[in-house]
């Protein structure tokens, strides 16, 4: 009924979340069961005496007011120390930088890697997030951890957690973005600190992130899904071989030229099967950028 | 029993009943009769719950599975906000004031009519209005901002009727501000001789509170709307921080109106359930001038809690905690309310008819909703299930568990005084047990999946969350079964029910010493007032 504890805070907010449900039970038990006494004693029979008039009581009253004020008072003082906690990050920690956007995240480590839709973090250190959005109020929300942050358009607001285990973990955006807010997920990796030093500082060729980040921002998925069904064919597993297209009895190998010209006049080559819908983006990609798009293809294919 | 109406002397020279005063459609749209405006309201809230239910019941079969399957991302996310927007704007600020306020606060100060007749009659038209705009954005593709429209995605992003949207509610919020200030001023200037305030119903007590928050919110609301409205249309930055604005600022604007408006939902139904329990216990409510003190303090307290909204949204820590502060003391009131209306069921006369049925109901639901309060109020248990259908499943308990409970006990409660006529007791009694437990089935659940960390608003989830969610929505096809019965058993009393008599409870206060259905003018004479309230145990004039 938990989910899983992977922060150093998580248990401390699970253990004020069950004093809360134990007051709760016990006041919840308490007031079902005087009423239940009082319907059965007190249930209305045939020629009984008009009711009892109850003198008021104004003990009675300061107790039902003292008593609830006092219990909530330790909730509220428990919860506002832990709130200090989770709020005030340490003097040590190190800070990542997460972008939102309709509907991913990005994130930037401090040695320059880049991923979307993932946070691949150490364990046992503390970690500050440095959140902002490019559109809309977004929120970092990882439910192991027991943190949420906004992102907030036009400012930085920052959010704090020291993962302890290693795993996997959801991460979802919980401030309604949009008409993908449900998919703009991903996870949040935690690994052994040695692990992560390594994966951090694998060498990632830029040019292949930065085409990644092109491929969403440009939203080349939105048809080139990979699904059977989809509006454009399957990139990745057409990059590099022969591909036929309408109106031409030669297949055209898919390469780096074919991407461009794809691209650039999408009318001139459409893939044999598709629907001519593909817009261009003349004008709207520098070749430069194609390079980098290409580059991602390319080690998506190899990948695959 | 069929005769009480023509031989009772109570109705005497006042004509006829309310309902005979005209049959012509013109005698309906032209009244400034109180209760046939109560009438206007009923039906048309009728339709838009209706409309929001139906909603819901589209949500929750989508969300039977965990992936897509009935609608788009953007249809599901039309679907909760006109869901939303429906329900509170539409059906639950309106709904007890409305209906119950405009018929019974003139009738239990012992007034004619209400103070400004015409006002009253101009709100129903600014509600229908606003509703037929409601209507309209729904036949012509929907909003999809939610009903918090939260800036900038409602001001700049949103490609769907935001205006349209905006402009239906900011009118019914004058809709609401007339009915609100026709109370206030009702209840100030026009009670019979003999009715000081310590005599006042707590049904009267609750909806001066009510009216109170409405009047000083409700402009917050239009303004806040309005702006929204502009920026959309003109690009003057206001929220947006793209042309200059702070989308934070819009929040705190947003939620000064609407965490107050959970106040407006929910005090009228504390009025109700304190009226049924004192009837169906035979007993003055215990802790008379606390339980209006409390009413009073919770109006007074809903305006000073709005941050505890906004927890993670980048306001400073110190404010948090001040707000987290606030919002536990709201528990006190509400407290106090549970605790004396327990002290009234001790050693009284009790008894089960319908109307104490939905009373029990409430108040099982209202304390599950207020202790989940004390959850979400914890501010460091908020972080976590801040946006999570934690917070779903325990606003509802609040607004549906609550508000609806109290709305459903009071039409059960007063039907018979509406209608002259009553509704079958067994199925009614059925009726309210099976909406209980389908309430429970469907929104329990949600607790167990917000803590798990599922977040609102999705259409699609990970799979884990599915049997859960599968739990609920079976759960919401009881309920919403258990909400048609009664539109089938009262519709077919109109017709077939037996007559009610002026007062088939037993009850006091001013409004069941009158005929049912009352005349036009409420009473033969003005009443004159000389037994405490809710003198069940036959004291002396105090």
């Amino acid at each position: 009924m938990l989910p899983e504890q992977a922060s150093t805070v998580a248990a401390d907010i699970d253990n004020l979340y069950f004093y809360l449900i134990a007051f709760s039970v016990v006041a919840t038990a308490l007031i079902v069961a005087l009423i239940i006494a009082f319907a059965i004693r007190y249930r209305r029979r045939e020629g009984a005496e008009p009711a009892h008039r109850d003198r008021e009581n104004w003990k009675l009253e300061a107790t039902w007011i003292v008593v609830p004020f006092i219990l909530i008072i330790i909730a509220f003082a428990w919860g506002a120390n832990l709130f200090v906690e989770v709020s005030v990050a340490p003097d040590d920690a190190e800070e990542i930088h997460v972008v939102g956007k309709q509907w991913m995240w990005h994130v930037r480590h401090p040695n320059g890697r880049r991923e979307i839709n993932e946070l691949h973090v150490p364990t046992d250190r503390p970690i500050r997030l440095t959140l902002s959005s490019e559109d809309v109020v977004h929120s970092f929300y990882v439910p192991a951890f027991r943190v949420k942050q906004d992102a907030v358009p036009g400012r930085f607001t920052s959010m704090w957690f020291e993962a302890t285990e290693p795993g996997e973990y959801h991460l979802f955006c919980a401030e309604y973005c949009g008409t993908d807010h449900s998919r703009m997920i991903g996870r949040v990796v935690a690994l052994a600190p040695s692990e992560y030093e390594r994966w951090v500082e694998a060498a990632d060729d830029p040019l292949v992130s930065a085409g990644e980040e092109l491929f969403h921002d440009m939203r080349c998925a939105d048809c080139h899904t990979g699904e059977p069904d989809a509006t454009g064919p399957d990139l990745f597993s057409r990059y590099g071989t022969a591909v036929a297209v309408e109106g031409e009895d030669e297949l055209v190998r898919f390469d780096r030229e074919h991407l461009r010209r794809a691209l650039l006049d999408p009318g001139a080559r459409v893939a044999e099967g598709y629907p001519a819908v593909m817009p261009t983006f003349r004008g709207r990609l520098s070749d430069r950028e194609i390079l980098k798009l290409a580059a991602f293809v390319e080690a998506r294919a190899e990948d695959e | 029993m069929d005769d009480t109406r023509e031989t009772d002397p109570a109705e005497g020279d006042a004509g006829p009943n309310y309902l005979r005063a005209g049959y012509s459609i013109r005698s309906w749209l032209l009244t400034t009769d109180h209760k046939r405006i109560a009438i206007l309201y009923l039906v048309s809230l009728t339709v838009m719950f209706l409309v929001g239910g139906a909603a819901a019941v589209l949500l929750r079969l989508e969300l039977i599975s965990s992936e897509a399957s009935l609608v788009s991302g953007d249809g599901y996310n039309k679907l909760f906000t006109l869901h939303g927007v429906i329900m509170i704007f539409f059906f639950l600020v309106p709904s007890i004031p409305a209906v119950f306020g405009n018929f019974l606060i003139p009738m239990m100060v012992g007034a004619r009519d209400m103070a400004f007749p015409r006002i009253n009659l101009a709100s129903w038209y600014l509600y229908m209005t606003g509703a037929i705009l409601g209507i309209a954005i729904i036949v012509g593709g929907g909003v999809d901002t939610g009903w918090t429209f939260y800036t900038p995605y409602s001001s700049t992003y949103a490609n769907t009727h935001v205006i349209l949207a905006v402009a239906g509610v900011f009118i019914a919020g004058f809709s609401s501000i007339f009915t609100g200030l026709n109370i206030v001023a009702t209840v100030y200037a026009m009670r019979a001789p003999g009715l000081g305030w310590g005599r006042l119903p707590l049904f009267v007590w609750s909806l001066l509170a009510t009216s109170l928050i409405i009047l000083l919110a409700t402009p917050v609301l239009a303004i806040t709307l309005a702006l929204v409205a502009v920026e959309r249309a003109t690009g003057i930055g206001i929220f947006d921080p793209g042309l200059g604005g702070d989308p934070v600022l819009f929040q705190h604007l947003f939620w000064f109106y609407s965490h107050p408006a959970v106040y407006i939902m929910i005090l009228p139904s504390l009025g109700v359930v304190s009226e049924i329990v004192a009837c169906f216990a035979r007993k003055r409510i215990y802790g008379y001038p606390f339980m209006a003190g409390a009413s009073i303090a919770i109006a007074i307290l809903g305006f000073f809690v709005w941050g505890h909204h906004m927890f993670v949204s980048g306001q400073s820590v110190y404010a948090g905690i001040v707000f987290s502060f606030l919002s536990f003391l709201v528990a006190v009131p509400s407290a106090v309310k549970v605790f004396n209306w327990i002290a009234t069921l001790h050693r009284g006369q009790i008894s089960f008819e319908t109307p104490m049925l939905y009373a029990f109901g409430f108040i099982g639901l209202f304390v599950v909703g207020g202790l989940t309060g004390l959850f979400t109020a914890t501010i460091a248990v908020n972080v976590h299930i801040h946006d999570t259908y934690f917070v779903v499943a325990h606003f509802h308990y609040i607004m549906v568990g609550g508000a609806l409970m109290g709305y459903l006990g009071a039409l059960h409660f007063w039907w018979p005084k509406i209608m002259g006529r009553l509704y079958p007791e067994r199925l009614a009694r059925w009726s309210a047990i099976f909406v209980f437990l389908g309430f429970n089935l469907t929104f329990f659940p949600q607790f167990l999946l917000g803590y798990q960390g599922m977040p609102r608003r999705y259409h699609v989830y990970p799979q884990e969350f599915e049997l859960l969610n599968v739990f609920s929505s079976g759960g919401a096809i009881f309920l919403g079964l258990g909400y048609l019965l009664p539109a089938i058993y009262l519709t077919w009393s109109l017709k077939y029910g037996r007559a009610a008599g002026p007062n088939p409870w037993g009850a006091t206060g001013l409004e069941w010493t009158t005929a049912s259905p009352p005349p036009s003018e409420n009473f033969a004479r003005t009443p004159r007032v000389t037994e405490p309230v809710y003198n069940y145990t036959g004291e002396r004039q105090s």
